[in-house]
């Protein structure tokens, strides 16, 4: 009775729980349709909201993969003095406010900045413009990839490498026909979480690139602008985000456990745990 | 055939620094425990390990010389490595594998180890002997001037191992490449090689035929891992041509050995008769004990006495009744005892 009891108690604990989490998403699609999705694209500002989240986050996810796959491949390879405060430096944007990473881009990369005499001598200026939304999502969303990347490499079995060199094949020929395909899962999941990062990003670009619809608005951005003044294209562009989303989501399961099957080796979820 | 010579070859290990010479001209094989330092060796040959010191040369081409600077890259030196769990890539299919090695040459391997059906399978599919024999045509498909072998066997179960194992050295017999296997096992070893050499905490203690390590053990450790019991006691003095050995029991061992102090004694499983009744033969040494172990492997069965450890046929097992927690007298004769250690300094 007194397990049975408790049992209940559980069960109920975890419905409540699941219902918390699923009911925000249930409240969008209650308060629209499919079809005022489609209808909102009309609207000048979701579409450019569209097109600038779109741009930005497809360069700044480019950027994050020409960058970061090296970078997680030498620090899930290599051991050198200073490893682990190179890993640390990796999670670094993971844990700061967003809204800092605004202002410590500012202060790096804007006009008054580190760096900002030597960009508008090259003719550079960044702060709000375009650029600046891709290097502020690149800038959030980048460890999220490079970890999930680091744990993908290092869980790729180092005797395949070494047969692979034993093989005949050189380190780059190694990386590109072992390494990588097994390390596929991995990247493709970590890709997955750093594109639903940046697609949420919304401090650090409204510090460093502001609201500006058609150059600097994103699909976040114009959701906060447009909330007072029309209901509909917010709950329209929140949907659309959902959907984006949930694909993201699914990519990342099915990436991982493709990554997890039986013919390469297993890895944790995540592989949050396996990089420091 | 190239022969490899290793000379010197020294890599600092965890507990430990791994310091050998070795010439590689047919197969040799080294026994050792584990974390003696084998798997390293193949390493350093293959130029995964990067020693400390010496040389490593393939006939007049240098691999590896720590006084000259020279280092060849794993992919600059020609060996065939057939790793232990054997280490095929699982993205990629039979064929691709031995491709992997040398483009055009999966046809010819495909056939000589006779896994042409198997040429598009994945290596998760396959069966350990399957995948040892994967493993052995992607190796040769480089075309190597030395073969290297890292526990073979130790993949399989004991079922499939029987088979491979023929299947291994009959491969072996017909290769015109110098090998270089390591194994924990030193039957293994015995049925794949023609030289043994027994690692020990990275240093060679032994090198020598099987035939030669089982009947001349250099000391205590090699008669253990040939396989002897180890009874060690006091000499006693001489006696009519024999050697008594005052066991801690208080048992006497007669041995045709000499020794004097403190000695070791190996007996070989196979030289140890069981019986249910004290024989009376011309065995001197008699050991009476509970049978504490009967383990059958294949036709034999491995029948241990107190610290004793006698190999005879599963048949015999079968007439004479043997069971664990019965009396049983294990006897040997003072022939087939060896001194290999004693206080004297016979080493």
């Amino acid at each position: 009775m007194r397990r049975a009891l408790g049992v209940g108690l559980v069960v109920a604990i975890a419905v409540v729980t699941l219902a918390f989490l699923t009911l925000p998403i249930v409240g969008i699609f209650v308060h629209t349709s499919p079809g005022k999705v489609l209808d909102q694209f009309s609207s000048p500002v979701v579409k450019d909201a569209l097109v600038v989240t779109l741009k930005t986050s497809v360069v700044a996810q480019a950027l994050i993969l020409f960058f970061g796959t090296p970078t997680a491949y030498l620090l899930a390879t290599r051991r050198f003095p200073g490893h682990s405060l190179a890993i640390t430096l990796v999670e670094l944007p993971l844990v700061l406010p967003p809204a800092v990473a605004g202002i410590g881009l500012l202060t790096a990369l804007g006009h008054y900045g580190l760096l900002g005499s030597s960009l508008s001598a090259l003719g550079v200026t960044l702060p709000f413009t375009q650029a600046a939304v891709t290097v502020a999502v690149a800038y959030v969303a980048s460890p999220l990839y490079i970890r999930q990347a680091i744990a993908a490499f290092e869980a790729t079995d180092s005797r395949l490498t070494a047969a692979s060199r034993t093989l005949g094949a050189g380190e780059t020929r190694t990386f590109f026909r072992v390494v990588l395909p097994l390390a596929r899962g991995g990247l493709i999941a970590g890709l997955a979480l750093s594109f639903a990062r940046g697609l949420g990003e919304f401090g650090a670009t409204i510090m460093f690139a502001g609201s500006l619809q058609g150059v600097t608005q994103t699909l976040s951005l114009a959701i906060y602008y447009e909330f007072d003044q029309k209901f509909d294209a917010t709950l329209a562009m929140s949907g659309l985000l959902v959907l984006i989303s949930a694909v993201l989501l699914l990519t990342l399961r099915i990436a991982l456990s493709w990554q997890r099957s039986p013919s390469t080796r297993s890895q944790s979820l995540f592989g949050l745990s396996g990089s420091a | 055939m190239a022969t490899v010579t290793l000379d010197q070859v020294a890599v600092p290990l965890r507990a430990f620094r791994l310091c050998l010479s070795l010439t590689v001209d047919s197969t040799i094989a080294l026994v050792g425990p584990s974390g003696a330092g084998k798997s390293t060796v193949l390493n350093a040959v293959a130029g995964l390990v990067k020693p400390i010191a010496g040389s490593i040369r393939c006939d007049d081409e240098s691999w590896f010389d720590a006084e000259a600077g020279v280092f060849l890259r794993p992919e600059q030196r020609r060996v065939g490595v057939v790793f232990q769990d054997y280490a095929l890539f699982p993205h990629l299919t039979v064929r691709q594998n031995i491709e992997y090695a040398r483009r055009n040459a999966a046809d010819e391997y495909l056939e000589r180890f006779g896994i042409g059906h198997l040429e598009r399978a994945r290596p998760g599919s396959l069966s350990g002997g399957e995948r040892q024999r994967v493993a052995l045509a992607r190796a040769l498909a480089r075309d190597p001037e030395i073969l290297l072998l890292d526990e073979p066997l130790a993949a399989l179960d004991a079922h499939t191992k029987v088979d491979v194992r023929a299947e291994l050295q009959q491969l072996l017999g017909g290769l015109e490449i110098p090998t270089l296997l390591v194994t924990h096992d030193f039957e293994d070893a015995a049925a794949l090689a023609g030289r043994v050499g027994v690692l020990v905490e990275g240093e060679l203690r032994q090198t020598g035929s099987p035939a030669d390590l089982v009947a001349r053990p250099a000391d205590p450790f090699v008669a253990t891992f040939t396989g002897a019991n180890l009874l060690n006691g006091q000499a006693d003095g001489t006696g009519g041509g024999t050697t008594g050995i005052r066991l801690g029991d208080g048992t006497v061992i007669s041995t045709s050995d000499h020794g004097e102090g403190a000695v070791t004694l190996a007996v070989y499983p196979w030289d140890i008769t069981i019986s249910n009744s004290r024989p009376d033969d011309s065995a001197m040494n008699v050991i009476a004990g509970l049978v504490t172990a009967v383990t059958e492997l294949g036709n034999r069965a491995r029948v241990t006495i107190g610290s004793l450890s006698a190999e005879i046929t599963v048949d015999s097992v079968r007439r004479l009744g043997i069971e664990p927690g019965q009396q049983a007298f294990a006897s040997f004769k003072a022939t087939g005892t060896r001194i290999v250690a004693s206080k004297g300094g016979k080493q």
